[in-house]
């Protein structure tokens, strides 16, 4: 028996990390659902969504993103290099999805709104992005906002009244509320054409191999 | 024996001191092993089981990263904080392959090797060694990547390199065998 014990303690532990392993993995593989159509950027006609290249693109990439969460910083820049590379035959969407673990990160959401009732959204967009290592860890991250606003050209009466107005408070809680219907549980979460990628899929060539089999698919289904 | 080789020593330093380490060393063995009633080769088992245990716990840690590697939860918010920078960064891939993954297989690796030379394989020791060494070189490498490449550090792989210099540590304290020590 003793000859055979070390093979048994080596093949009980291998199973006992696959089994794990495998357990674990189920319980964290993210279980997004697909956009409903009711709830497609085309389908919603209050101008609320924020669309960036081609509005009449045939592939969609749609981001839930949370303005303090690094990795989502890195997307953007991405993002851009992509609407670049694939100009006219893309559009990227943003939802706000600020988790409750970042603490400015909603107040840095209504920021982007507020900006987006005077044309800007994108441009604050950019600029929190770009200037996430400073008003994150500000105590006041507010006052950053504002000198944001005025770097950007807005008015600040028109901006302060927004950033303080439920209906900029009303479109994240709409965005994120939607993110929590498709299980959406970390940022930044990304879909194509409303399906939500792969891990598989989420690095620079896999985005790109999921943006080329849309583009396929639609130029087949087109023709 | 030992002692008069030290203090009447004809060859080079560098030997001298390589030799009266390995002597002291088997000394102190010897003295702790007969003090605590034991054998040399049960000395040398009791060694190799807690670094098969040890290794445990780094299987355990490196497949954790897997699996979030696998879920591509290290490319997110909401999912491990602090670790993205390193998780998510190109070092963390060789081959396309996660690094985390390779570790793992390497706990696994030292596990293996280690049990069966606590149950006196003497093959598997000298495999137990190579593995543990080129674990070592790898973990510097990682450390070095993260202070110096990526400015940041995830506290899961700082636990992984514990784990490794704790498993060195176990087997550099291993004493030779009886049968090379006596030649």
């Amino acid at each position: 028996m003793k000859r055979y014990l070390p093979f048994i303690i080596v093949v009980v532990v291998a199973l006992a990390t696959f089994g794990s392993a495998t357990m674990l993995y189920r319980a964290k593989r993210p279980q997004v659902k697909n956009i409903p159509e009711s709830q497609s950027v085309s389908a919603r006609s209050d101008a609320s969504a924020h669309i960036r290249g081609n509005p009449e693109a045939p592939v969609t990439l749609e981001e839930f993103g949370d303005f303090q969460c690094p990795p989502c910083g890195q997307f953007a820049g991405f993002a851009e290099e992509l609407l670049r590379e694939y100009d006219s035959r893309l559009r990227v969407v943003f939802r706000n999805f600020p988790l409750a673990a970042h603490e400015h990160a909603r107040e840095a959401a209504v920021a982007a709104e507020a900006a987006g009732f005077q044309g800007k959204f994108w441009e604050m967009h950019d600029t929190l992005y770009r200037e996430q290592s400073a008003w994150s860890k500000a105590p006041n991250a507010r006052e950053l906002f504002e000198s944001y606003a005025g770097t950007l050209g807005l008015n600040m009466d028109q901006f302060n009244k927004d950033m303080d107005s439920e209906k900029a408070r009303e479109r994240v809680d709409s965005d994120h509320a939607l993110g929590d219907s498709l299980g959406i549980k970390v940022t930044p979460t990304l879909f194509i054409n409303k399906r939500p990628l792969e891990s598989q899929e989420k690095n620079p060539e896999g985005l790109r191999a999921a943006i080329n089999a849309a583009l396929e698919e639609k130029s087949k289904s087109g023709a | 024996m030992i002692s008069l080789l030290c203090a009447n020593d004809e060859t080079d330093a560098h030997q001298a001191l390589v030799i009266c380490s390995f002597g002291l060393y088997s000394s102190f063995v010897t003295r702790a092993s007969s003090f605590l009633s034991m054998s040399i080769s049960r000395f040398r088992a009791i060694l190799y089981t807690a670094v098969a245990i040890v290794a445990v716990a780094g299987l355990a840690d490196a497949t954790y990263l897997t699996v979030q590697a696998l879920t591509g939860e290290t490319l997110t918010c909401g999912g491990s904080p602090d670790c993205f920078r390193v998780l998510g960064s190109s070092y963390a891939k060789l081959g396309g392959m996660p690094v985390a993954m390779l570790g793992a297989l390497a706990y696994f690796a030292v596990f293996t090797f280690a049990t069966f030379a606590a149950f006196g394989y003497s093959r598997a020791s000298r495999f137990l060694a190579l593995t543990v060494g080129a674990m070592f070189l790898m973990t510097l490498w990682l450390l070095y990547g993260q202070a110096y490449l990526l400015h940041a550090y995830c506290r899961y792989c700082l636990f992984s390199a514990a784990i490794t210099f704790l498993i060195a540590g176990l087997l550099i304290a291993v004493p030779p065998s009886q049968r090379r020590s006596g030649a």
